[in-house]
């Protein structure tokens, strides 16, 4: 087991002996797992010279022991030491039992990475990036690491990007709760707010069964911080502040921690940006206003305890006026204009189009461990997201939502882990969950998603196993079972063209009305997902991962239930009842080399996707507002293949280098053309300066080359322009030209009262002010991406 | 104290599983049956225009499967009074929306465009700030021929414009085209 580096030492109960210093007290030093003797356990008195030290049967004696409360100290190689107090009233044979084993202490105590699992393939972002990143978003802190970009509509709606995959095919893990927040739209960001979490890793695969069978493209693990038990009483606050967009951030968190085992931590902040600036123009209405707050507090020993998080994010998010059109038309005129059509001065007010989401996210879990077994975890949960978009509508509806949903989730997975036995980590547990979507009535506007009941129970078990001192394999498997009930209305004429009264003719309700019918779609999915996976250590820093990952999907209710013009995007989007499920094999190897001079990784993937869903341009269609395009969800079978590099070199005591490059292709095996959507080969340098002796000074400058993608599917069309009375190009595939960006970021440390200290940085990004536009930006066709910021950032630590 | 903590843990599950439950029959409505209608659909246009003889000829657009359908001829050289009316006809009785547009004038403007290019066409009515709004409009004919009729509905363009729609900006709630044909009598 690669995590022992430290074992918590943990001592239940005590015992006594009568007068003077004649008693004595022996016992036994145990295995809290497996139950066998610890040899060579220091068992002292404290303030004497008397100890004793266990046997090989792990036997010891304490001898002149006098009649009073003495404190012993029980220490072990690697072990944190831990003192008791006992009450001596009589000679007394006593039990203490040794944690070997590391699970969530440890991280208290070692400052290291804890993979997910041992043969999973995964970076992680530290407490500093987060830092970094605090007035934005998840996905622009993610997008630091080689792999992963972000699929982006505007600067502030940032989703994440794992392989080209994203949305439904990514698990995004807030504090141990699977996230559900309408995640099927593309134009749906992640609502975590990243200051409240400590790391986040990112599994490049379906490797972690334990929070669902879809994880295609991956899963994105956003941790809280475990807390040493000492009683305790710390924080901090940042403050950062942004020349684009003149905003950013007000961050605090409070944390007590008590030698008890109980802890309590209080988060908020207040975010807030007007309208962004692109090299040459203002952004109009791309302000953003949030406002967030996490609470946690619980009890936590070794042998159980229990954790309750609760998380609110109250977001309101302006989308770029421009962005807002009628049809085609008014399309081709935003791409062919080199300014967007609605250009004002700075402001900080949100008009329409724009975007309020409110998600609360609660959990309790709690967690006892069986002597001989291993660990009971039982979790539950449960989120409520409300999200409101509001578009620019006639006759004073703009400050009616034109989408109102309502999602309610709740889940209750229980987990076992049996770690009793030697150089074997079993994990077992099972899953329901029940999700409601409401969508709720009066906006005077068809549902996208309609109203939905879904059930889900799913079981899963994984072993991991350490043949030995450098390697390690391990298996799962998972299946699941989901079911879901929607209630929607169809236009006949649709129904019928679709063959659905054919296919499902069980759906009908028999009512009508106007020209639509009421349908009660009910569909059940099996799926299953497996993985295998195995590490090798070498000498000289050497690591191997190899790991393979099956996963399967079954459609989300947008790739169903799509049947209509999405307004503010001025495009058709159809999806079908008949889709079955996506299944990918991925395929995923890793050498390593972490050393402190040179250290390096190579991450070749590939992976294969069967029924791969994706919503691409197949036809025009003309309507009484013009034409308009209309993109049907299809099913393809898909190809993702690519490598991964990075390098860290230090140059010399003061100098160090970080680069990583990301190359990848996706292919449509079915219609033999490029994926859409795909991110485009890029690649990352940066050279750090950094002095420990003068206040941690560090300086850092950086380069980003994002390449144009020569590789991409050409859905450009025609469209008949009548007032011009000509066809004209409609070139919505062509991706934009090659970019590099240049930033510098520095930062120092000082004493701040007695213990605490103030962090100062001083970044610049996009320091040329270059105007560029992103492939996988939605709103590119309308604007430039942003010019040059300068940002200030202080941190105080108390 | 080992026995209290799990008790508390009990305690804070089971208070979390009521709170659900109570948060899911509050909120369960069961409003699966409830039909949202689309309220801004505008389906039908309908160009009336009539000469000072009482000829008309009528364009109309029926997005409900009935396309786009003239009735009648322009004749060379005539003056038209026009006026335009907007349907949602999903709604029973249908609704008129032209008045919807007539009170936000300042924020619509109709754009009228002839591939006949001895058709004039003047736009006679105002809004609040005296720019154009296109729904009282005069066509005039010239030589006979035939092409076609484009008219565009533009939500929030800039007012006032150099009277082209690709240029007035905003967004385009409609456009539609009429073939129409100009006799001489």
């Amino acid at each position: 087991m690669k995590n022992i580096f430290v074992a918590i030492c943990f001592l239940i109960n005590a015992v006594v002996i009568s007068q003077n210093c004649e008693y004595t007290l022996k016992g036994e030093v145990i295995d809290f797992h497996n139950t066998t003797p610890i040899e060579n356990a220091a068992i002292k008195v404290l303030n004497t010279n008397n100890y004793a030290v266990s046997d090989i049967n792990g036997k010891f004696t304490l001898k002149n022991l006098c009649n009073k409360n003495i404190t012993i100290e029980v220490s072990h190689i690697g072990c944190e030491t831990q003192t008791i107090s006992i009450e001596l009233k009589e000679n007394a044979f006593e039990t203490i039992l040794l944690e070997h084993h590391l699970d969530e202490l440890n991280e208290v105590v070692v400052n290291t990475t804890i993979r997910a699992e041992n043969t999973s393939i995964s970076q992680s972002l530290k407490q500093k990036t987060i830092d970094d990143f605090t007035d934005k978003s998840l996905g622009d802190a993610l997008n630091t690491i080689s792999g992963i970009s972000s699929l982006n509509s505007g600067s502030t709606i940032v989703k994440p990007m794992i392989h080209g995959l994203h949305s439904s095919r990514l698990l995004i893990i807030n504090n141990s709760v699977r996230l559900f927040d309408q995640e099927w739209g593309d134009e749906h960001a992640p609502n975590i707010d990243i200051n409240a979490s400590n790391s986040i890793e990112v599994v490049k695969g379906a490797t972690s069964l334990r929070y669902g069978s879809d994880a295609i493209g991956g899963l994105i693990l956003i941790k809280p911080k475990k807390y040493a038990t000492t009683d305790s009483l710390f924080g901090s606050s940042t403050l950062s502040f942004n020349s684009n967009g003149l905003g950013g951030i007000v961050n605090s968190e409070l944390i007590k921690t008590y030698k008890s085992g109980f802890y309590g931590k209080i988060q908020a902040n207040y975010k807030q940006f007007g309208d962004f600036k692109a090299p040459d123009y203002y952004l109009t209405n791309t302000g953003t206003k949030n406002l967030n707050a996490s609470f946690a507090f619980g009890y936590n020993s070794f042998e159980q305890g229990f954790d309750a998080y609760y998380s609110f994010v109250n977001k309101e998010l302006g989308i770029l006026a421009s962005s807002h059109i009628g049809n085609v038309n008014d399309l081709v005129s935003a791409i062919n204009s080199p300014e967007p059509r609605i250009t004002e001065d700075f402001s900080y007010a949100i008009e329409t189009p724009r975007q309020t989401v409110l998600h609360h996210l609660a959990k309790v879990e709690a967690y006892k461990r069986f002597k001989g077994l291993g660990k009971l975890t039982a979790q539950y949960d449960f989120q409520i997201n409300r999200r409101k978009e509001f578009d620019t509508r006639r006759g004073d509806r703009s400050s009616i939502p034109v989408i109102d949903l309502r999602l309610f989730t709740t889940s209750f997975q229980p987990n076992l882990l049996i770690d009793a036995v030697n150089n074997w980590k079993i994990n077992t547990g099972f899953l329901l969950r029940f999700q409601e979507n409401n969508a709720v009535f009066g906006t005077g506007s068809n549902p996208i998603i309609p109203d939905y009941d879904k059930y889900d129970a799913g079981f899963y078990a994984t072993a991991e196993h350490q043949l030995n001192l450098f390697s390690e394999i391990s298996a799962g498997f998972r299946y699941d079972f989901s079911k879901i009930e929607a209630s929607k209305w169809y236009e006949i004429e649709d129904w019928e063209n679709n063959n659905y009264d054919q296919l499902f003719p069980e759906f009908e309700s028999g009512t009508t009305e106007n020209s639509d019918i009421l349908t009660f779609p009910e569909f059940t999915f099996q799926t299953y997902s497996a993985n295998l996976g195995y590490t090798k250590h070498y000498q000289n820093d050497f690591e191997l991962f190899f790991n393979y990952g099956l996963a399967s999907r079954m459609p989300n209710p947008s790739e169903l239930f799509s049947d209509g013009l999405h307004h503010s995007t001025a495009r058709i989007e159809i999806g079908k009842l008949t889709f079955t499920k996506e299944t990918a094999h991925k395929f995923i190897g890793s050498l390593q080399r972490k050393h402190q001079n040179f250290g390096f990784s190579i991450s070749p993937y590939f992976n294969y996707i069967k029924n791969y869903l994706q919503l691409v341009p197949v036809d025009i269609e003309t309507t009484i507002r013009g034409t308009f395009p209309v993109w049907e969800y299809q099913q393809d079978d898909a190809r993702i293949y690519g490598v991964d590099v990075d390098i860290d070199k230090k140059i010399s005591s003061k100098f160090s280098y970080n680069g990583s490059i990301s190359l990848l292709q996706g292919d449509n095996l079915t219609d033999d053309v490029a994926l859409i959507h795909m991110p485009s080969s890029n690649f990352i340098n940066k050279i750090t300066y950094y002095n420990k002796d003068l206040n941690q000074l560090t300086i850092s400058l950086n380069q980003k080359t994002v390449l144009h993608k020569e590789n991409y599917p050409d859905y450009n069309f025609y469209t008949y322009n009548a007032t011009i009375d000509d066809y004209v190009y409609v070139d919505i595939s062509t991706p934009p030209s090659t970019y590099s960006l240049f930033g510098f970021n520095s930062s120092a440390s000082f004493k701040a009262f007695k213990t605490g200290n103030l962090k100062i940085e001083f970044n610049i990004e996009n320091f040329f002010n270059t105007s560029y536009r992103e492939y996988l930006n939605r709103l590119r066709y309308f604007a430039d991406e942003l010019g040059r910021n300068f940002n200030l950032k202080i941190k105080l630590n108390y | 104290m080992k026995n209290l903590n799990s008790l508390k843990t009990v305690k804070l599950l089971a208070l979390f599983f009521i709170s659900s439950l109570a948060l899911v029959s509050c909120s369960n409505d069961d409003d699966h049956d409830d039909h949202e209608h689309e309220e801004e659909v505008i389906t039908t246009i309908i160009y009336t225009l009539e000469d000072d003889n009482g000829n008309t000829v009528t364009l109309t657009y029926d997005d409900l499967g009935g396309g786009s359908t003239v009735s009648g001829s322009f004749i060379a050289n005539t003056t038209y009074t026009g006026t335009i009316q907007l349907l949602n006809e999903t709604e029973d009785p249908a609704e008129d929306i032209t008045e919807e547009v007539e009170e936000e004038g300042d924020e619509h403007e109709f754009f009228y465009t002839s591939t006949i290019s001895d058709i004039v066409i003047t736009k006679d009515d105002v809004d609040d700030d005296g720019n154009p709004i296109g729904i009282e409009t005069s066509l005039t004919t010239g030589d006979a021929g035939t092409g076609s009729l484009t008219i565009v509905l533009k939500h929030e363009p800039t007012k006032p414009n150099d009277g082209s729609s690709d240029n007035a900006g905003g967004s385009t709630d409609l456009e539609v085209t009429f073939a129409i044909e100009v006799v001489f009598t």
